[in-house]
């Protein structure tokens, strides 16, 4: 049996590692808010771009955007949301397993874009062809962290060397719950209509071609931005998850060694006090 | 006298949600003056400042393109980003606007010739919004603010 001092030690290890799990799982915790808060602050742009774009898809039906026209799929590109530090439990690499299975089981090669470090490491070290990576994403991002990543993809695709781009992102479902997900960009999925056909229309300045042009870019780039705010506010709470759980393993194991420390101290009294009883039993 | 709502959102947020009298707004073939009970009409914006007038104040936003929708009760600008004049730090455009010259005197290729154009021509905005506002001291906003 460890000597009473050792358990000591290890006690105190114990809780200093408790300490600083603690610490961790309350910054997730708000930062996992202030994730949420993002994700909701992007509502009002989102319905507003929307509306303007299934109102335009509506009354236009004629021009179609490049961004719109489905083709053949002769290549795919995916682009992979990740964290860029871990210790959130099984987030990343439950990800990455789904981003493997789906590579493997397109009938075509993919090109892959990583935003995030995990992902890029993972990525690189089993092989995959890699077209762009981008990591140092911030807590607080903007539109325009995304937009370099998905020019690459708008690129590509507009010279026929892309023919369906993907988004790879754990979305939130609670903070329990995050869901490994893979989206469609591009052909971009019209957002759902409001099927009733207006009987007006807008002026268009300069064109209603121009302005769909202008358009769909942003819709796009701020798609895959929602991903990547859903992606953060996934990565807090799973590491909040994991944080909590590894404090309460911490109280668990400081719990048995108090125990054995008790034990161990009665004991040596234990031992003591016959000794002590064995020597005076002589002595008389 | 009627109002018209106005909303200014960015992809991160909502930037401001008022109601105005008056509102004029960079559009790409010329400035658009927008009062209530406007056709409706929807437009891509230029690098510009959106101007609000509000029971006789005026109050100035600097955007950096976008779209605007406009509605007869309703204005919508979808702006790629949007600073109101209050926020504009006129040392960093300042030294912005320098950096761009040097990059354009420098005449590199054409591709940095023509960012270097851009970033000129926003940071130029920038400093007409911020000094404007200066000059006319106060027309501060009411209440409104939505800023996180």
């Amino acid at each position: 049996m460890a000597t009473a001092r050792e358990i000591k030690r290890r006690i105190k290890s114990i809780k200093n590692t408790q300490q600083i799990t603690k610490a961790m799982q309350m910054v997730a915790a708000s930062k996992m808010r202030r994730a949420q808060i993002q994700v909701v602050e992007t509502r009002p742009y989102a319905e507003k771009i929307r509306a303007v774009i299934s109102h335009l898809a509506e009354r236009h039906p004629e021009y179609r955007h490049p961004f719109i026209v489905p083709r053949e799929v002769k290549r795919v590109g995916l682009i992979v949301l990740s964290s860029d530090k871990g210790l959130c439990g099984p987030l990343n690499s439950n990800l990455l397993r789904q981003v493997l299975h789906f590579v493997r089981g397109q009938s075509v090669s993919t090109d892959l874009i990583t935003l995030g470090r995990k992902g890029r490491d993972f990525l690189r070290r089993t092989g995959q062809a890699i077209l762009a990576e981008a990591t140092g994403i911030v807590d607080k991002p903007k539109l325009i962290d995304v937009v370099p990543a998905v020019k690459v993809a708008m690129d590509e695709f507009l010279h026929g060397k892309l023919d369906q781009v993907f988004v790879a992102y754990n979305e939130f479902i609670n903070t329990m719950v995050q869901k490994p997900t893979i989206a469609q960009i591009l052909p971009c999925p019209l957002p759902p209509g409001v099927v009733r056909m207006q009987s007006w229309d807008y002026i268009y300045e300069p064109s209603s071609e121009k302005v769909l042009d202008g358009l769909m870019p942003r819709y796009v780039e701020f798609l895959v931005y929602q991903f990547l705010l859903e992606n953060i506010a996934s990565e807090h709470s799973a590491r909040m998850i994991a944080m909590k759980n590894a404090t309460d393993n911490a109280k668990d194991i400081i719990f048995d060694l108090n125990l054995t420390y008790n034990k161990a101290r009665q004991a040596s009294i234990t031992t003591a006090i016959s000794e002590i009883a064995a020597g005076s039993a002589a002595v008389s | 006298m009627a109002t018209i709502k106005l909303d200014i959102v960015t992809a991160e947020k909502l930037v401001l949600s008022d109601e105005a009298d008056f509102v004029v707004a960079p559009g790409i073939m010329g400035e658009l003056g927008i009062f209530p009970k406007h056709a409706p009409l929807l437009a891509t914006l230029d690098v510009g400042e959106v101007r609000v007038t509000k029971a006789e104040e005026v109050y100035s936003f600097f955007i950096s393109g976008g779209f605007i929708e406009i509605l007869p009760e309703q204005i919508t600008i979808l702006a790629n980003t949007a600073e109101r004049a209050e926020d504009i730090d006129e040392s960093r455009a300042n030294e912005a606007r320098d950096r761009a010259e040097i990059l354009m005197a420098q005449q590199g290729d054409n591709i940095s010739f023509s960012q270097a154009e851009d970033s000129l021509k926003r940071a130029a905005v920038r400093l007409k919004v911020v000094q404007k506002k200066r000059a006319s001291r106060g027309g501060g906003l009411a209440g409104t603010s939505l800023d996180g």
